[in-house]
C-alpha cells in the first residue's frame, strides 16, 4: 500500500490558475480545438447577442461541470451521456426562461440559438473530459475558463462584424457619428452573413499561431 | 459496478428532480414573461404608427394614443368596444384576443373576431390592424396602420420567431416595412386587392397595380409569400366593416 499523502491544493494554485488561463489562449475551444463553431457563426452578427451567448455558455458550462463533478461517483457509466445531456438541457432551459423573463429582446434575437447551447460540443466535451474525472472546484474553474475562452472569441468576432457590417457597436451608430459616410464609406453587407464569421475566426487563428509558433502543426 | 436496478432508480429520481425544477422555474417566471409579450405587442402596434417605444414607456404611450379598441365579427359587425379603459360592449377586450385562435376559427368556418385598434394622434384618426401568418420556419406577425380612409397605409411593422437571419428575417427591418407606406389595399373601384409582396420587385407589375405591391426579399421567397398571404387573410376580414362604416 502506498502511503498517498494528499496535499490540499490552495484555491488558486498554479495548476488551478492554468485551468482558467489555458482555454483563453493555448487550449482555446474555438481556435485550437475548433469546437462550437456553429454557434460562433450564428450569433455573432451583432455584439449584444454575442455577449449574452458568451455569458449563457459560461453559466451552463461552470454550473454543469460542478454538478457533473459532484455526481461523478454516482453516475452509472452506461447512462453517463444521458445524465450529462439532462444536466445541460435543464440548465439551458432555465437560461432560456430567465432570458425570456428578464431580457426579452435578446431572447427574441437568440431564440433558436439558446436552445442550441444544448448541442454545443464544448459543453459535452468538458463534462466528459473534465467534470467526470475531477473535483468540483477545479471543474468549476475549468468550466469558467472554457466558457470565457469560447466567449472572448465570440465577442471579438461580434465586435468586428457589427462594426464593419452595420457600422454600429452595441447598437450605437459609431461610424455615423464620425462622419465616415460623408466620405463615401459604405457598410460591408457581407460581414453580416455567416461565412464572414469563419473568416474572422480564421484571422484570429492566424494571429494566434503567428504569435505562438509552437502551436503550428507539422505539415 | 452499478446494477440495473440502480440505473433505473437513478434515472427515475433524476427525471423527477429535473421536472420539478423546470416546472417551478416556468411557473415562477410566467407572469414576467407574459408581461414582456404584452409589451412586445404594444411596441409592435406603436411601431406601425412609426413610433419607437421602449419597454418602459410602451404602456404609457399606448394609453395616450390608442383611444379605442374594437372587435369586428365575421359579418363586419362590432362585437366589442373597449374605450378609455372600460369594456363598453362585448365580453372580451379586443387587445386580449388571440388572433391565432380566431384565424383558425375562420379557417374552420366558425364565427371569429378580428381586433381593430383606433389611434388618435394630434386630431388624426388612424386604424391599426394586427396581422398573423406563417413564414418558413414559424409564425409571422405584425401590425399595419391606415389613415382615415382605411385604404392608404401609414406604416407597418413585421416580426417573426425563427425566420432565417439575413434572408427571411429581413421582414422585421424598417427597409422592408417602410415600403408599405403610401400603398393602398383597395383599387379605384373600391374592390379589395390587399398588398402583394412581389418576387422580382414591384417594377415587374403593371403600372396600375404597383400601388398594391412591395418588393420581396431576395432569398426569402417563402417568408415573403407568407407576408402576402398573411396580409390578405387578415385584412379581408375588415372589408365589410370598412364598406359599412367608412366611406371610400
Amino acid at each position: 500500500m502506498s502511503a498517498e499523502v494528499k496535499e490540499k491544493d490552495p484555491l488558486f494554485s498554479l495548476k488551478n490558475r492554468k485551468l482558467i488561463s489555458a482555454p483563453l489562449n493555448r487550449d482555446n475551444p474555438i481556435t485550437i480545438q475548433v469546437l462550437g463553431i456553429c454557434s460562433a457563426l450564428a450569433v455573432t452578427a451583432k455584439l449584444e447577442p454575442s455577449v449574452v451567448m458568451a455569458l449563457s455558455v459560461v453559466f451552463v458550462l461552470a454550473v454543469g461541470n460542478v454538478l457533473i463533478s459532484l455526481l461523478r461517483r454516482t453516475i452509472p457509466p452506461r447512462i453517463r451521456i444521458i445524465v450529462q445531456l439532462t444536466v445541460i438541457a435543464t440548465l439551458v432551459i432555465m437560461v432560456d426562461q430567465f432570458l425570456k423573463a428578464f431580457a426579452y429582446d435578446v431572447s427574441k434575437q437568440l431564440s433558436v440559438f439558446v436552445g442550441l447551447i444544448i448541442t454545443n460540443c464544448i459543453i459535452m466535451g468538458r463534462f466528459e473530459a473534465f467534470g467526470m474525472a475531477n473535483k468540483p472546484w477545479p471543474s468549476f474553474l475549468d468550466g469558467i475558463g472554457n466558457g470565457l475562452g469560447y466567449g472572448w472569441i465570440l465577442i471579438v468576432v461580434g465586435f468586428f462584424r457589427e462594426l464593419l457590417g452595420s457600422g454600429t457597436i452595441w447598437g450605437y451608430p459609431v461610424l455615423e457619428k464620425t462622419g465616415l459616410y460623408n466620405w463615401g464609406y459604405e457598410n460591408n453587407g457581407m460581414m453580416i452573413l455567416p461565412p464572414m464569421a469563419l473568416i474572422v475566426v480564421g484571422i484570429i487563428i492566424w494571429v494566434q499561431r503567428s504569435k505562438f509558433r509552437d502551436l503550428i502543426e507539422e505539415n | 459496478m452499478f446494477s440495473n436496478r440502480y440505473i433505473f432508480i437513478y434515472s427515475t429520481v433524476m427525471v423527477i428532480i429535473v421536472a420539478v425544477l423546470l416546472s417551478l422555474t416556468a411557473v415562477l417566471l410566467q407572469p414576467r414573461q407574459e408581461k414582456n409579450i404584452t409589451i412586445a405587442n404594444i411596441q409592435g402596434i406603436l411601431a406601425a404608427l412609426n413610433m419607437k417605444a421602449t419597454a418602459e414607456d410602451a404602456e404609457e404611450l399606448y394609453q395616450q394614443y390608442i383611444k379605442t379598441e374594437l372587435a369586428i365579427d365575421q359579418n363586419g359587425q362590432i362585437a366589442s368596444i373597449y374605450k378609455n379603459g372600460n369594456l363598453e360592449k362585448g365580453e372580451v377586450r379586443p387587445f386580449d384576443i388571440d388572433l391565432k385562435k380566431e384565424l383558425f376559427n375562420k379557417k374552420m368556418g366558425n364565427p371569429f373576431l378580428s381586433p381593430l385598434f383606433i389611434a388618435e394622434i394630434e386630431g388624426d384618426t388612424m386604424y391599426i390592424v394586427p396581422l398573423r401568418g406563417v413564414g418558413l420556419w414559424g409564425p409571422l406577425y405584425g401590425n399595419i396602420a391606415f389613415g382615415l380612409d382605411f385604404n392608404e397605409i401609414l406604416g407597418a411593422d413585421f416580426s417573426h420567431d425563427k425566420e432565417t437571419p439575413g434572408l427571411g428575417a429581413e421582414i422585421s427591418t424598417k427597409e422592408f416595412s417602410n415600403q408599405f407606406i403610401g400603398k393602398r389595399i383597395f383599387d379605384d373601384a373600391g374592390k379589395f386587392v390587399s398588398i402583394r409582396v412581389v418576387k422580382g420587385g414591384v417594377s415587374t407589375m403593371a403600372p396600375a397595380q404597383q400601388i398594391h405591391g412591395v418588393d420581396a426579399i431576395s432569398g426569402g421567397t417563402i417568408t415573403s409569400n407568407g407576408v402576402s398571404v398573411m396580409l390578405k387573410n387578415c385584412l379581408e376580414n375588415y372589408t365589410t366593416y370598412i364598406q359599412n362604416n367608412i366611406n371610400i
